[in-house]
């Protein structure tokens, strides 16, 4: 393929999943300075494997190196106390309830949920962003994010419990996520 | 199913992503504990709650550009005329130190006759501190002239001028304009006066003066196929002298 016919085809492909690979940027890295930074590098990534994209899932593909990017930039920008170290270990019954009330009236409240979003660990952030903003399967979740079906199941659930508590007022910092 | 079991079920549930089995089971417990089925619509608010639109971040109008203008230097046919402008402008630019750099040597650089004569005054000097005025001391031109044949594919003309103050001293070889050439050796008083002679095709040209190199006197002439310099200490005044006694002819 001619080389202009290459980059033209690269753009068609990925140009549509800029506001998704924007949107996820923005998340992870938390400011649009760095979400920016992150796209971009990712982009000339993507341009650059572009040989080795078989077509299937163009989003899912650039979402992958956008994530992948991130962690990248975190391990080279960020200190350390940023990474928690995650067990996907199973919930008990009692710590998924909250108060309903308060839940609901909270969720109205756009800003509220931002912040609650924003307070999650990084990796469970990733998977609510991929799961409610993306739609993405488990399954693509679990592609993109490069972790087993369960940990992508068990990861949603824990951070549901975490940002319904957040939203509620019930969450202590000491609580394990 | 118990409570336990349909907790960890919810979330699939909501998400879609729960099997058949699964579905029929964890509805019949959703239909029996409204506990559960409380916990089924929070995780569905919740869903909902994020999914708004204000929560989505939109890339920034530049960012398409501004990633464009990225992509283009990126691909290998502007990578490839990017290495050619690189070269062509490092070609360029090698071109002009060059040119320069030739100008300069061109305009710095001596005429042909001024390296001869710096290289003739060296050679009269070296003359002098090596104590190597001559291979052959002699006196006699008779005894000077045969010396140089078999050492030279020439035969300098040799001439005594003792009566006019300049005596022979010796005859040796010497390298100049890149040949073996023949250097007659004359004194006046304390000053040695070299004569360098080698064969040209030169024409004849009658005594020039050169502007003196270290101090050194220079005198040039051509005659019958030879070329000569004479190279002293002595004053121009008195070199000249001596020329003209050797003699153009």
């Amino acid at each position: 393929m001619d080389e202009r016919e290459r980059l033209k085809s690269f753009e068609q492909t990925v140009l549509p999943h800029l506001d998704a690979a924007y949107n996820l940027a923005r998340w992870l890295a938390g400011n649009d300075h760095d979400a920016q930074d992150v796209v971009q590098e990712a982009c000339l990534r993507a341009l650059k494997f572009f040989g080795g994209f078989r077509g299937e899932n163009a989003r899912a593909w650039l979402l992958t190196i956008v994530r992948n990017t991130f962690y990248t930039w975190l391990r080279n920008n960020r200190r350390p106390d940023n990474f928690v170290e995650l067990s996907d270990e199973v919930l008990a019954v009692e710590d998924v309830s909250v108060n309903a009330d308060i839940l609901n009236s909270r969720l109205g409240d756009a800003e509220a949920v931002r912040r609650a979003v924003e307070q999650l660990p990084v990796e469970f952030r990733e998977i609510v962003i991929l799961r409610e903003m993306e739609g993405f399967s488990y399954k693509e979740i679990a592609e993109v994010a490069d972790v087993p079906i369960g940990t992508v199941m068990s990861r949603l659930t824990r951070a549901r419990r975490q940002l319904q508590k957040r939203l509620t007022g019930e969450f202590k910092p000491g609580d394990t996520p | 199913m118990n409570c336990q079991q349909a907790r960890l079920l919810i979330d699939a549930y909501a998400d879609g992503e729960l099997d058949a089995t699964g579905v029929l089971e964890l509805e019949k417990h959703l239909h029996e504990c409204p506990a559960c089925e409380l916990a089924f619509r929070n995780a569905q608010n919740l869903k909902k709650s994020l999914k708004q639109d204000s929560l989505f971040f939109t890339a920034p109008a530049g960012l398409q550009q501004k990633l464009k203008a990225e992509f283009r230097p990126q691909t290998e046919i502007r990578l490839r005329s990017g290495i050619w402008k690189w070269f062509a402008a490092a070609t360029a630019g090698v071109a002009v130190i060059c040119l320069a750099l030739l100008l300069s040597l061109a305009l710095t650089r001596p005429s042909a006759q001024q390296q001869l004569a710096q290289e003739i005054v060296s050679s009269h000097i070296r003359s002098l501190m090596a104590n190597h005025e001559m291979d052959v001391a002699s006196s006699d031109q008779h005894t000077v002239k045969p010396w140089f044949d078999g050492k030279l594919d020439f035969s300098p003309p040799v001439k005594d001028l003792a009566a006019q103050g300049f005596p022979l001293i010796g005859g040796r070889l010497d390298f100049l304009d890149q040949r073996a050439v023949a250097a007659l050796v004359f004194h006046r008083a304390k000053h040695v006066i070299n004569v360098f002679i080698w064969p040209t095709t030169e024409r004849d040209s009658r005594p020039a003066v050169l502007a003196p190199i270290n101090g050194y006197n220079l005198i040039h002439w051509s005659r019958g196929g030879m070329t000569f310099w004479a190279a002293s200490d002595l004053n121009e005044k008195e070199l000249m002298e001596f020329v003209q006694d050797f003699g153009p002819d």
